[in-house]
């Protein structure tokens, strides 16, 4: 096998890993935007949250890692659904200046938080025995995590597309995400739906940093330091949409693999242009609405 | 973007030529020939999703035709943009009111008097010195009745008054064409005269077009009536024979005479 | 005229007595004009100089970040344009001034007029990309932009010196007179002179007709264009102008700490910007005059002392300020006064 085929199927592997973790963090973000008009910065912040809660509860506690998984999910979701009872529902409807700066303070509590809890370290993230080590797929073996990753989040991504489309549950969501005040008129409590949809999305989110938690380390800033990604992944996407993040983020997942390889000097500069040259030419995301 | 100028003489302040819209296979606007002369006062009605939001919106600009023309006192405007037409002379109000809330109501009619004259993107002289225009807008709320409110801002005038400003605003660009949208949705019954008497007292040589749910505003008002079904006209005519008319009476059929709600 | 053809007389009578023309005319006039309270912050610039020698480098530092939060204010309060992106301009022009200096050519307010060009020039073609959308994706084109222009200073480090920053900068005394001292003085004075300038420049815009017609797209922008205003091309000039003078800002800082970095082009510088404005109040002119001293000062004394807890609390008084206390310092005080 020449050694370009053989790189370019490392990049799609790996990409397709960390385009995974982006989109099972972002997906909630961009249906929640959409169906609210939400800004919400903060959203990292549950992912990161996610993290922290396997990390601390592997190494620390010896929980096994599905449990932690679940943990993980649980605690996001819960706590989400705090902050949003307690401080964004007032925020529904105000400015677009108000809601960035009120979720940007939330990102600097975060941030200030999870230093005083867990230090300025980043966590080690060691995955279980029995999906260490190489799975050899016939061709060529990948690493065992990443592999993991893959199957587990295309088995997310499969779960909650069906959710979507077949269940009462998701048909709401997307009644509401296409015009709330109709779906108001029909009898939908969207406020309380969009307080379910909001614990779903974070709690994906939590999902998404705990299991990606070797790809996107897991340390205090990590709200700041990945808001951009998370953001681009909506935008280009589309917000409330929850196909068009997917594309998004095997977009961004493969090219910054790919850049990181093949030409580390542009770095992630090529990224940027592209989601520019991209909003420049749809602005509502590739499947946002017109 | 050709400008074809018709002879001086033409009556017509605003027409459309043929003018149709899709979306997809859902047609909102069906080969709609619509003609409002000079000096008119015509309402366009017709039942909830008829399409006369859509008609608005295409003769505004807010909206691109599939086909067909727009033209404003001669001039076709089809390629457009809303604020070239507006200074082509077409000005309107919306159904919700869209004023410059926290302003007040005397800077709200000022701005637009200030475009109308090309002053509004000066930056030398100081907005205070421009005496005319400030003049201008408050001899214009003078005589809509709203001079004692001219220092408050919008937000604190009770809705009645709020539709009278959106109306002001729109005569402050000194319009050929005045499309009123639903003029008098969600005011009060006891607030709603004053704004029917103001549309009453309107210059004599600007075209208005109401559209209206009201029947009552609108044969009080109306010496021409434009029926719109399903996006097309159904009938043309002066009230008398509208009101006579079995088409219109059948696609009413049902539905409450004073009705509104959206459409 | 507009006036034409209603001739008939009001009908109910007026609950109050009618007003004047000359009254209303008297009270937009009155607006533009200069109030004694206005020499305050001046005056309090010149006596925190005498006052305060110690802190003088400091009070440089407020000085030119005031002008940079009254760019931003122009963006976002006056015209409602959300950026968080607005670093951009103040790195370009801080870089500019910063190369030329570092260069050979330390002449200051040549160094000072080229950083206000560039960031001008960056700002109007970044502006024609920008400014074509509205909402999430307005705010996302100018994080990319920021951004972008970040990872081209880092790249570009035999230029810009990187991570490191750029070094060997020589600013010449000015007018060939006034040498920049140890102690900061000519330092301070010449961003009291610089931003007293830019602020007469701002107050003129603000209360010119373009000025009231950017706070008419803040309010309504449907109404804008119902009523014939060119919105986009209106935001594009108030957009490079507020990054010419965001320019200026960064090159001032450039000029008097002799340093230039990468953190002059980053979100949290972009940030820190909306958070010094949010306290002092949005879209009244003097919000940067009150947000940014508090801000720096209080940063001053406690980011050393425990940098967690500035975080955190600084978190917790932007969430209360956002959800209690919206428009700031000076909102409060509108409040009390009615």
């Amino acid at each position: 096998m020449s050694d370009t085929f053989a790189a370019f199927i490392s990049i799609g592997f790996h990409g397709l890993a960390f385009a995974m973790v982006l989109y099972l963090i972002s997906v909630g973000l961009s249906v929640t935007m959409g169906m609210m008009g939400f800004v919400n910065l903060a959203h990292g912040v549950f992912a990161m949250l996610g993290g922290y809660v396997l990390t601390s509860l592997m190494s620390r506690m010896g929980v096994p890692f599905w449990l932690a998984l679940i943990a993980a999910f649980v605690a996001t979701a819960l706590g989400s659904l705090i902050l949003e009872r307690l401080l964004y529902r007032r925020l529904y409807g105000r400015d677009e200046l108000d809601q960035v700066l009120l979720t940007m303070g939330l990102i600097f509590m975060s941030v200030a938080a999870a230093t005083y809890v867990w230090g300025p370290l980043q966590q080690p993230m060691h995955p279980p025995r029995w999906l260490s080590g190489q799975v050899d797929f016939g061709f060529r073996s990948f690493p065992g995590y990443r592999s993991f990753l893959i199957l587990c989040g295309a088995g997310l991504v499969i779960g909650l597309w069906l959710g979507l489309e077949r269940t009462r549950f998701g048909m709401k969501v997307r009644a509401a995400v296409d015009n709330l005040r109709m779906a108001q008129s029909v009898g939908i409590n969207t406020s309380r739906l969009f307080a379910l949809t909001f614990a779903l999305g974070s709690g994906l989110a939590g999902l998404g940093g705990a299991l990606g938690a070797d790809l996107l380390a897991i340390n205090p800033s990590y709200a700041l330091d990945n808001l951009v990604y998370f953001l681009i992944v909506v935008a280009v996407g589309g917000l409330g949409s929850i196909r068009g993040p997917f594309i998004a983020a095997l977009l961004i997942g493969i090219a910054d693999t790919g850049f990181k390889y093949l030409l580390p000097e542009l770095g992630a500069f090529f990224i940027y242009a592209l989601t520019m040259a991209i909003l420049l030419w749809r602005p509502r995301g590739l499947f946002g609405r017109a | 973007m050709s400008i074809e100028t018709l002879p001086a003489g033409n009556a017509l302040a605003l027409e459309s030529r043929g003018l149709c819209k899709s979306f997809g296979a859902l047609t909102v606007a069906d080969n709609i020939d619509f003609r409002l002369e000079r000096g008119a006062r015509q309402a366009l009605i017709g039942p909830n999703g008829a399409g006369k939001t859509t008609f608005v919106e295409l003769v505004t600009g807010g909206l691109s035709p599939s086909t067909g023309q727009i033209v404003i006192d001669g001039a076709d405007v089809t390629d457009l943009p809303q604020a070239a037409r507006v200074k082509r002379g077409l000005a309107r109000t919306f159904q919700i009111t869209a004023l410059f809330r926290r302003l007040t109501t005397l800077e709200n009619v000022t701005l637009a008097i200030a475009e109308r004259d090309g002053v509004a993107g000066g930056l030398i002289r100081p907005a205070g010195r421009h005496n005319r225009v400030i003049e201008e807008a408050f001899a214009l709320l003078e005589t809509l009745g709203l001079a004692e409110d001219a220092l408050r801002p919008v937000s604190a005038l009770a809705y009645g008054r709020q539709r009278l400003v959106e109306i002001a605003v729109a005569l402050g660009l000194s319009p050929k064409v005045l499309l009123l949208d639903e003029p008098a949705a969600g005011v009060p019954s006891g607030e709603s005269g004053l704004i029917i008497e103001v549309i009453e007292r309107l210059p004599p040589d600007i075209a208005v077009l109401i559209i209206e749910h009201d029947m009552d505003l609108v044969f009080r008002l109306a010496r021409r009536i434009t029926v719109l079904v399903q996006g097309r006209i159904l009938v043309e005519g002066p009230p008398d024979a509208i009101a006579a008319d079995p088409q219109v009476r059948q696609v009413y059929l049902g539905e409450r005479e004073h009705g509104r709600g959206g459409r | 005229m507009a006036t034409e053809g209603l001739v008939r007389p009001r009908l109910k009578p007026a609950p109050r007595a009618p007003l004047a023309p000359q009254q209303a005319i008297d009270a937009f006039a009155r607006r533009h004009r200069y109030r004694w309270w206005e020499a305050l912050p001046w005056l309090a610039a010149l006596a925190a100089y005498v006052l305060f020698p110690s802190y003088i480098p400091l009070g440089a530092q407020i000085l030119a970040t005031i002008l940079f939060a009254l760019s931003a204010d122009l963006v976002l309060g006056y015209a409602g344009i959300v950026t968080l992106g607005h670093a951009a301009f103040f790195g370009t022009g801080a870089y500019t001034a910063g190369i030329l200096a570092a260069h050979g050519w330390g002449e200051p307010i040549s160094g000072l007029l080229a950083g206000t060009a560039a960031a001008a020039l960056i700002g109007f073609v970044s502006g024609c990309i920008v400014l074509r959308t509205t909402g999430l994706t307005l705010l996302m084109q100018t994080l990319v932009v920021a951004t972008l222009l970040y990872e081209a200073a880092n790249k570009a480090s035999w230029l810009t010196g990187g991570d490191d920053g750029l070094q060997g900068m020589e600013v010449w005394p000015i007018f060939g007179q006034f040498r920049f001292d140890m102690f900061g003085r000519t330092g301070y004075l010449y961003c009291l002179a610089v931003l007293f300038l830019c602020w007469l420049v701002a107050r003129h815009i603000v209360h010119s007709p373009f000025g009231r017609s950017l706070t008419g797209i803040r309010e309504n922008v449907r109404r804008m264009h119902a009523i014939g205003a060119p919105v986009r091309s209106r935001r594009l000039i108030i957009y490079t102008i507020a990054a010419a003078l965001a320019g200026t800002a960064g090159a001032l800082i450039a000029q008097t700490t002799g340093f230039v970095g990468l953190t002059f082009l980053n979100l949290d510088r972009s940030g820190t910007v909306l958070i010094m404005l949010i306290i002092g109040g949005v879209g009244r002119l003097y919000g940067a005059f009150i947000g940014v001293p508090l801000y720096m000062i209080a940063q001053n004394r406690f980011s050393e002392i425990e940098p967690v807890y500035w975080y955190f609390w600084l978190g917790l008084m932007m969430i209360i300020v956002v959800v209690f206390a919206r428009g700031g310092i000076l909102g409060l005080a509108e409040r009390l006064r009615r």
